[in-house]
């Protein structure tokens, strides 16, 4: 088995860079249990002033869509352009939408 | 006080973050995971960024024509004042955390009581290092408690490098005369006044690690007099090769 050698398991790193905005995805990275994952975030991925908070998230956690499965999950949206907002002539009138 | 112990003053502080810091950037590229490589290397970091702020003040204050790279670079040895406890080698991965936690504690302590100097610009210095430092002993003593409270070889590699490392802990309470007349001009921190929070401080995550603190009756010390280990030579050639090679030379 490729894994003979224990690994720390896989963390998925979350950083929000400044107050106001969400946290987003910024990479992943190995800790053996949550407190060193976010440890372990501070110093791979905050040490250019990147954040003001961290998520860490066990990978395993993180439901995955199928790549297979692109078809019928994603192909229907894309002749439906008329769920863009953009789609529509706005009335003169309607200022400020 | 006179310049010339101030400046001796400043050094006794700042050779522990230098020879501390050439250690830790050693290990750029052969941490044991990326993750605690890029860690280490970070404090690695900090430690110059403070060394730097105060060699550029011991600069200053000089009365010879010097550079922050003159201190850093082109003393001898004997000129080296950091204690013993940094320049010991890594030899593994226990080693540099336990070396690491002895010194983050004394250096938080340190700093913390250097924050009160009557020196404006150490005060400076201690509160923007304290930050950095704060960290650090987050994250040696995470790691000696991972270490000592793991598997029963982490436990023993610990304790075994806390066993070795523990004889140059005394050092760090020892006063320098400048380091005395410092204290009497409100300028410099009592060393010696802060061993025993220092002792509570560390036994307490050596105790949350279920590790022994060691009981020593004997201890090693010199390098605050200069007076270094054998490995000291070698960390100096290699720290001051481009310095030494190309005078003057600059980034």
């Amino acid at each position: 088995m490729a894994d003979k050698k224990k690994n720390w398991p896989l963390w998925e790193v979350f950083v929000r860079s400044k107050n106001g905005l969400e946290h987003r995805h910024f990479g992943s990275l190995h800790a053996a249990d949550e407190d060193m994952a976010l440890e372990n975030a501070r110093d791979v991925y905050t040490r250019r002033k990147e954040g003001v908070s961290i998520w860490v998230v066990e990978s395993k956690h993180i439901k995955a869509s199928n790549p297979d499965e692109n078809g019928e999950m994603f192909e229907p949206a894309e002749d439906k352009v008329y769920r863009h907002p953009t789609f529509y002539d706005l009335p003169d009138e309607v200022k400020h939408m | 006080m006179n310049k010339e112990n101030l400046i001796k003053y400043i050094l006794g502080i700042a050779d522990n973050s230098l020879i501390l810091g050439q250690r830790l950037g050693e290990l750029t590229g052969h941490g044991p995971s990326l993750e605690v490589d890029i860690a280490l290397t970070n404090i690695s970091l900090d430690l110059f960024g403070q060394v730097r702020s105060y060699f550029q003040y011991a600069a200053q204050i000089s009365e010879e024509e010097k550079t922050e790279d003159d201190f850093a670079f082109l003393r001898t040895e004997r000129e080296y004042v950091n204690v013993l406890l940094v320049e010991q080698t890594n030899k593994d991965f226990a080693y540099v955390i336990g070396r690491q936690f002895l010194f983050d504690h004394f250096h938080f302590l340190l700093l913390n009581e250097l924050q009160k100097s009557k020196d404006e610009t150490l005060v400076a210095i201690a509160k923007k290092s304290l930050k950095e430092v704060s960290y650090h002993k987050r994250f040696s003593s995470d790691w000696v408690k991972r270490l000592g409270d793991g598997t029963e070889e982490s436990k023993q590699k610990m304790q075994t490098a806390i066993n070795d490392l523990w004889r140059f802990t005394e050092e760090l309470f020892e006063t320098t005369e400048a380091d005395q007349e410092a204290i009497e001009a409100g300028i410099g921190v009592n060393v010696t006044a802060l061993k025993d929070t220092y002792l509570a401080n560390v036994s307490e995550v050596l105790t949350e690690a279920t590790l022994e603190k060691p009981e020593l009756q004997f201890f090693q010390s010199g390098g605050k007099k200069g007076i270094h280990s054998e490995q000291m030579g070698y960390l100096l050639s290699d720290m001051q090769f481009m310095q030494r090679t190309y005078p003057g030379m600059k980034w």
